[in-house]
């Protein structure tokens, strides 16, 4: 299918996939889309399809090339469904050039188990000759994976942006201005394979939004002619941190969430909330688990510079709703944030360390001890939470409280 | 017993240990907060920046040392997961 002139989509329709990845729900199918380049001295291939898709990719290229015109193949990322053709291309091609990113050297021994693939690794601003057709690559890492990259075909100003502006959503009209209503697709597939990596969106977008773009040919979904700018202007809207808009940046935020059987997590909570705000300059925000949604909950994670998270042990575990919250912050980035947990417990009080294991797990920082409480806390241990609440405000505020420790009495 | 003084540059805690703990060790029992993944060296997640007293750590493993070339680290960066302090040493986490 003629895309411009001078470039065919050559991928495959996948209608009957409803989870990709194991997360990713599909209910209208997906498309592994994939591209022929055709230059006055050769011809580029640029990404291929998952392996079980391999006889529509093969039928559609010999459409409109022969394999002894390919000079080029250019692989955008190597997440399976992407590479799955390629050892049977370069099989049929081999006098071809196979360009990767960097980082995607590792990925392909590891993907293929074949050593003896040779390559050529590109870098951003690095380009390929095509006799009168010119591609351009742009080193675009972790969206999402490390080995990402777009390709810019300079004289058509078409972005070849790999899962960048993609989603899952089959429909043989290919075009956006053709195929039926798929923002949902398009916003779904952001918020779950782009959010967690939107800094390096905000890179990419660095780079691409200073291009001519005529048309957008994303890895998946539909192709982007119609207002292309648009998608971009729509990746910076997604990307950008939303509470930034409405208060200063310098302004830092905790949030502190707990969920409690009996109120004695809860009276935990307050009292570090109490002790935090003792050192002040940031906003603070308490939230019981038990009355909210997870999903809200983690839109302000994701802006906020402090989580503290506060469960009771019920029969050796953290509560249901507390896993809830820490497994959805998979969805987001939460690398570095200052992290806590705490919470009563009634005999064995293993939930804290559990939590702040989830925590460490998800490289979050960790400045203090997690503070576990048998019971009720007392007045004193009540002191002992608005002191761990100075001591993470402290950390926050970047005036860390000086302590000394000796190891051999804890 | 030997003993050293390991100092968390970030957080503001000293901690008197026996000389030949593990840094990670350490970061732990106090809550330091040093990220680590799988504590065998071999994926970088504890690098961490030696402020001062870079003579008082216990030599780097070859291991160590290919995944301190791997992640392209400083002179003056160590895994926490390997690294033992003999001496008096301060360290911020690398990330």
């Amino acid at each position: 299918m003629a895309v411009t002139d001078r470039v065919h989509w050559i991928g495959a329709f996948d209608p009957k996939m409803r989870t990709f990845d194991v997360i990713l729900k599909t209910p209208n199918g997906t498309t592994y889309n994939a591209y022929l380049v055709r230059g006055s001295e050769g011809v580029a291939v640029i990404d291929t399809v998952k392996a079980e898709t391999a006889d529509q990719f093969f039928t559609r290229l010999e459409a409109v090339a022969d394999y002894s015109e390919i000079k080029v193949i250019v692989l955008n990322h190597l997440e399976p469904d992407h590479s799955g053709a390629l050892p049977e291309l370069m099989r049929r091609a081999p006098q071809a050039t196979l360009y990767i990113s960097d980082a995607a050297q590792l990925m392909l021994k590891a993907l293929l188990n074949n050593s003896n693939i040779a390559y050529t690794p590109v870098t951003t601003n690095d380009r390929v000759s095509l006799g009168d057709r010119t591609l351009r690559f742009l080193n675009t890492p972790y969206l999402h994976w490390p080995d990402t990259q777009c390709t810019y075909l300079e004289e058509e100003g078409v972005l070849f942006s790999g899962d960048v502006f993609g989603c899952h959503y089959c429909d043989e009209q290919l075009f956006n201005d053709s195929v039926g209503d798929f923002r949902f697709s398009f916003e779904y597939y952001y918020s779950h394979i782009m959010r967690p990596f939107k800094q390096y969106v905000l890179s990419a977008l660095e780079l691409i939004e200073p291009l001519q773009i005529n048309l957008i040919a994303p890895t998946h979904g539909p192709i982007l002619r119609d207002h292309p700018r648009h998608y971009v202007e729509r990746y910076r809207e997604l990307s950008t941190p939303q509470l930034h808009l409405e208060i200063d940046h310098d302004v830092k935020t905790m949030l502190i969430f707990y969920i409690s059987s009996y109120g004695n997590t809860m009276h935990m909570a307050e009292a570090i909330r109490d002790g935090a705000l003792e050192i002040g300059g940031f906003r603070i925000s308490l939230y019981d688990l038990e009355g909210g949604e997870v999903e809200p909950f983690v839109d302000l994670v994701e802006d906020a510079d402090a989580i503290l998270v506060g469960s009771p042990t019920i029969n050796g575990d953290a509560v249901k709703p507390v896993w809830d919250l820490l497994s959805s912050f998979a969805k987001i980035n939460v690398k570095g944030k200052v992290a806590g947990a705490f919470g009563s417990y009634g005999w064995s009080g293993e939930a804290v360390r559990m939590v702040e294991d989830r925590l460490r797990g998800l490289k979050m920082r960790v400045p203090a001890g997690g503070l576990r409480i048998k019971l009720i806390p007392s007045d004193v241990e009540l002191e002992d939470c608005r002191d761990y609440g100075r001591d993470i405000g402290a950390f926050l505020m970047g005036k860390p409280r000086a302590r000394e420790i000796d190891m051999s009495q804890l | 017993m030997a003993k050293a003084i390991l100092t968390f540059a970030d957080i503001g805690v000293s901690v008197t240990v026996p000389a030949g703990t593990r840094i990670i060790e350490v970061s732990e029992k106090v809550g330091a907060g040093i990220v680590y993944g799988c504590r065998e060296s071999d994926c970088g997640t504890c690098l961490t920046e030696i402020v001062t007293g870079m003579e008082n750590l216990s030599i780097p493993s070859p291991i160590e040392l290919a995944t301190l070339a791997e992640k392209k680290a400083k002179a003056n960066m160590r895994l926490a997961c390997q690294t033992l302090v003999l001496g008096d040493v301060t360290i911020k986490p690398g990330y």
